[in-house]
């Protein structure tokens, strides 16, 4: 198959995770302290790196039968998650994912947190908070580069992508230095969500056994067919509230 | 104890998510699709597609429903 895809889709995948770790660090660095954020920062991506650097070799030797039948079914959950909250979102059921009020919250904890060294860090509430963020974000870019990468024997396609990804939304951080509120953040997980699943459905079913028509190509017509059934139930849920008159719902917490 | 349930907490929330009856039908799915392959002698490709839209519906329905 064509790098092409596997590129893009884990560069729009890590460019949500990316804005998400970047509010985190843009609240640590402007009302903590840039030395200290930065180091936290930097031990996350070391620790990102050595993670993906021990795993995605050892994924490799493992046979692809099986691989893609683990590696399809977690795909496809994860997929389906994030399309769960971007149909709810785009419904109204949920609220949409806020950078600008992210970063409040963010601000605010961290002007009220008490300044303490520890461990040859001036600032370990900002070490820490970095620290957390980049590595939480950044652990399901791992997730997407690995599997992705190892179904389609071809790990250095998906690091390009993730890697290509990290630099503009860091380029455009420093540059704006702002949260980036202006990103359709919830049509970029629309889309992740579709990519994710119609892989996960694909390299699932593949690892079950199953020979899809036209092979590969059958990814072609997956793909178009999950987003259109996705459209469908946001159209479904839209008519159902505007008949109802009020969400049903509006108890879900907002979580990346 | 404490840090290994949340350990645990975490690993959950991030494969599993907010409904587990997906992540459940997905894997019932799965083995339906490997039985009917390598039992029936059936090609079931059609099989996970269709579970997966039924368990996102479901799960979407069950998310906008009133609680009783």
């Amino acid at each position: 198959m064509n790098a092409l895809p596997l590129i893009l889709t884990v560069f729009v995948a890590c460019v949500v995770e990316a804005i998400e770790a970047l509010t985190i660090v843009l609240a640590a660095g402007i009302t903590r302290e840039w030395k200290s954020t930065f180091q936290g920062m930097a031990v996350a991506l070391v620790v990102l790196a050595a993670i993906t650097a021990v795993v995605g070799p050892a994924i490799a030797y493992l046979p692809l039968t099986p691989l893609r039948l683990v590696i399809g079914a977690l795909l496809a959950i994860f997929g389906l998650q994030w399309l769960r909250k971007a149909v709810l979102r785009a419904t109204g059921y949920k609220a949409l994912h806020d950078e600008a009020s992210a970063y409040l919250r963010e601000v605010t904890a961290a002007e009220t947190a008490a300044t303490e060294s520890r461990r040859g860090v001036s600032d370990w509430y900002a070490f820490t908070l970095a620290f957390k963020g980049v590595l939480l974000e950044g652990l399901e870019v791992v997730f997407i580069v690995i599997t992705f990468g190892a179904n389609q024997k071809n790990i250095g396609a998906a690091v390009i992508g993730a890697a290509a990804a990290i630099v503009v939304i860091t380029v455009t951080g420093i540059a704006v230095r702002a949260p980036l509120t202006k990103v359709p953040e919830n049509w970029m997980k629309f889309a992740v969500g579709i990519m994710l699943t119609s892989f996960g459905t694909f390299w699932g079913a593949e690892g079950a056994g199953v020979a899809w028509p036209g092979n590969d190509a059958a990814l072609l017509v997956l793909v178009p067919v999950v987003a259109l059934v996705s459209a469908g139930y946001v159209f479904w849920l839209r008519s159902r509230k505007a008949a109802v008159g009020a969400p049903a719902r509006q108890s879900e917490v907002v979580s990346s | 104890m404490n840090r290994i349930k949340a350990f645990g907490a975490f690993w959950y929330d991030f494969v599993i998510g907010d409904d587990w009856h997906v992540a459940a039908l997905i894997v019932a799915g799965l083995g339906l699709t490997a039985i009917l392959t390598h039992v029936a002698g059936v090609n079931a490709w059609w099989l996970l597609p269709l579970v997966a839209f039924a368990a996102l519906g479901w799960s979407l329905l069950r998310a906008t429903s009133p609680r009783k």
